[in-house]
């Protein structure tokens, strides 16, 4: 299965239906990243070329296609010569980022507007959807890119790079929906900042805004271009008001595609529904016609919750305690008790003195609850170097969910964690956000036109 | 598929083909964004729709360029007599005086910076920060702001402020000499607001007296003065920009204003709160990024 086509979007490949039309007309396309290298080179040594150089012109100027992309219905690549395998697309039923399998980084960042209506708001969606459609194809972003008098359109630190799978995923935050946009009779019943929990030790400068923008990406040079590009479409328009890196091991170094481990050195996302299960990603994950809010239709709620890790305390405990902390042991990931990573675990298993072999208050026993109400995870760990108050290091997790419901799922699951949980003793949860993430984008529309 | 076969002869016969349509291409580059996305991809506020024209000619400017000297000059002059007056009452000991006639003074210096920058070895005489030079060669305004605000007295500085005077008079006689094309005017104005951006804002700038908003203020003006100059050429090459940048300018005006004091000039930078310094900050950098597409008066 081609991951251009459905990892966005199980239901329903994407297509590009003027995907003709675009090779015919080569010359008003942007040129990619990658070609506008091998071009440069082209063009200064031109005889010297052997077969590879060969291939480059004839891909840019479309005289030929990469046999992985000549496939029926793909809307890909006549240009670009880009793997499917390297991109997905912008445009679809439900944005990317959200069921795309995880990439190897991540950029977040949260913004305030200073428009202060709701044209200016659309201007600003309109160019961010330009913007990223070209960083997900990997193009220079459009503008002049050439004049010597002007700074360039693109930043230019991805130029000559693949789009490493790039995807942007927006949202809207509660605030959006007060007096300044006209939105307030839009905002989704129930819609608001999370209650607090137990435990919480949140700092403002940490929390909410008015927009969410989640860039993922295999190279984080590309994901980091991308959200400083939108920034700067951004001045004057909207500002930054926190924004988090983060990263988890790299597909090239794990071949095999375990679970991935967070930095307390276990398996994170073991309970994770799957991705490619389309009626589960229905059930879990996109807001159905029936959960109201109708623009929302075909989205998502993300909750973000910046977590905070003692590191320090947590590497002094013991191996019995960091595994009775999980409910799982460190090495397999499986559940105490049982074999396998993805063994159900026996939740009423005791051992010789009676207690129970997985703690009552084991994350995995509290996550889970009574097993019906799921979430989609899609964390990533982050490190912003050291507490300068402490000199201990300020690393954790950033963690992100999507669901179809925050009331019915983030919510409930968190007041389990904040009160039972034997990990509140590792770390604290430092900031907070919740996203109304936008249903995809049709061609030719943006980014909250069903909401504006 | 065969096509990536061929001869190394229609190898260069294409690229060949293909350079000549990429002139082609370049002959007309203005036209081509004007139909996407004009401006957009740098500011999202921006609904220009550009139009092509021509390269500008010298002629364009001349106007333009006249203003700006005279302007430049005026302020110099002005320059000259404030400085004049502080290096006086710094000679005379009379502390608290200079400091009051300290940053005022500045301000008209701060206005024409990027003139004095192109001055050659001017711009550090005058205005170096301690640790910008040798420390043997640290003079003008900071060395005797240091004396003033940190060590509270005028003594060991008669040395400095007669240098300070000669500099600022070598400035006035050195402007004339100064080639100003609208190219200068188009740099000058973006450099005024990086100035702030990276040491006024962040209150590092005026380190003693903390006078940083005077700087602040007055870098802002001197680079609304060019964009007051360039408005006709402007508006004629994109109205959308022209009108954006005047907006920009309005709304960071704006903010700065509650810092006036009532004697006409602005409150010390610790009186800032890390709020009001993120927000002038990022009021700055709205308005230095279509400042910075001015550029396109100036043709391709």
């Amino acid at each position: 299965m081609s991951k251009n086509k459905n990892d966005n979007n199980p239901q329903q490949p994407n297509t590009t239906p003027d995907a003709g039309q675009e090779s015919s007309s080569l010359f008003r396309k942007p040129v990619s990243r990658r070609d506008m290298l091998r071009l440069a080179g082209a063009s200064g040594v031109g005889l010297l070329l052997g077969g590879s150089g060969a291939y480059g012109i004839m891909a840019a100027t479309g005289a030929t296609k990469q046999p992985a992309s000549d496939k029926p219905g793909s809307p890909d690549n006549v240009t670009t010569g880009i793997p499917d395998a390297n991109r997905y697309d912008f445009y679809g039923q439900h944005q990317a980022g959200i069921t795309t399998p995880s990439q190897n980084f991540m950029c977040f960042a949260s913004f305030d507007l200073t428009v202060s209506d709701a044209a200016g708001l659309k201007r600003l969606l309109q160019a961010w959807t330009r913007a990223s459609a070209s960083l997900m194809v990997g193009e220079l972003l459009d503008g002049q890119n050439e004049n010597l008098n002007l700074p360039p359109a693109d930043t230019g630190e991805a130029a000559g790079l693949t789009p490493s799978r790039l995807t942007v995923t927006f949202g809207a935050g509660p605030s959006l929906f007060d007096h300044r946009f006209g939105l307030a009779g839009k905002k989704p019943a129930g819609f608001g900042d999370l209650p607090p929990f137990n435990g919480d030790n949140l700092m403002p400068e940490w929390c909410g805004g008015d927009l969410g923008v989640q860039i993922c990406a295999d190279d984080m040079q590309v994901a980091f271009h991308g959200m400083r590009n939108l920034i700067r479409i951004a001045r004057g328009s909207a500002v930054l008001r926190w924004s988090q890196e983060g990263f988890q091991r790299s597909t090239e170094s794990d071949p095999n595609k375990a679970t991935p481990r967070n930095l307390m050195g276990f398996k994170d996302g073991t309970a994770n529904p799957s991705v490619q299960d389309g009626a589960m990603m229905n059930e879990v994950v996109w807001v159905q016609p029936e959960d109201g809010a109708g623009w929302m239709t075909g989205g998502s709620y993300m909750a973000v919750r910046r977590i905070r890790m003692r590191i320090e305390v947590w590497d002094r405990s013991s191996l019995a305690d960091q595994e009775n902390t999980f409910g799982r042991y460190r090495v397999s990931g499986a559940p105490l008790g049982s074999q396998h990573e993805f063994d159900r675990g026996d939740m009423e298993a005791k051992d010789a003195s009676g207690k129970p072999v997985i703690p009552m208050n084991a994350h995995m026993r509290v996550a889970r609850g009574d097993g019906k109400m799921q979430i989609l995870r899609r964390p990533y760990s982050y490190s912003s170097g050291m507490d300068n108050t402490t000199g201990q290091l300020d690393a954790g997790l950033f963690f992100i969910s999507y669901q179809r419901s925050l009331d019915k799922q983030f919510i409930p699951m968190q007041q389990r964690l904040a009160q039972n949980d034997a990990l509140n003793e590792y770390i604290q949860h430092i900031g907070s956000a919740v996203f109304a993430c936008f249903p995809g984008v049709r061609q030719g529309g943006y980014i909250g036109d069903t909401l504006l | 598929m065969k096509a990536r076969y061929t001869l190394p002869a229609v190898l260069l016969l294409s690229s060949v083909l293909f350079a000549a349509c990429g002139n082609k291409e370049e002959a007309q580059p203005a036209a081509n964004n004007a139909q996407t996305s004009p401006s957009t991809a740098t500011t999202a506020d921006s609904t220009a729709a550009g139009t092509t024209a021509p390269a500008a000619s010298t002629a364009d400017f001349k106007d333009a360029t006249e203003q700006y000297r005279t302007y430049a000059i005026g302020e110099i002059d002005a320059f000259v007599t404030e400085t004049e007056k502080f290096t006086e009452a710094v000679k005379a000991g009379k502390l608290e005086e200079a400091k009051k006639l300290y940053a005022p003074a500045r301000m008209h210096y701060e206005r024409i910076e990027p003139i004095a920058e192109a001055l050659g070895n001017l711009d550090p005489d005058i205005d170096a920060r301690q640790g910008d030079v040798d420390d043997k060669d640290w003079r003008g305004f900071h060395k005797i702001e240091q004396a003033l605000w940190e060590q509270k007295t005028t003594d060991g500085m008669n040395e400095y402020a007669d240098r300070l005077l000669q500099d600022a008079k070598l400035l006035r006689a050195k402007v004339e000499t100064v080639d100003i094309d609208a190219g200068l005017l188009v740099t000058g104005a973006v450099e005024l607001l990086n100035e702030v951006s990276s040491s006024k804002v962040t209150g590092e700038e005026e380190r003693y007296s903390h006078t940083d908003l005077y700087d602040f203020v007055a870098n802002v003006e001197g680079a609304e003065k060019i964009y007051e100059i360039l408005k006709p050429n402007l508006a004629k090459k994109d109205p959308a920009l022209e009108k954006q940048i005047g907006e920009r300018f309005e709304a960071l005006n704006k903010e700065l204003a509650p810092f006036a004091t009532k004697d006409g000039g602005y409150v010390t930078y610790d009186k800032l709160s890390k709020q009001d310094v993120r927000t002038l900050s990022q009021n700055l950098d709205a308005l230095a990024e279509p400042l910075s597409q001015m550029g396109t008066i100036l043709g391709v």
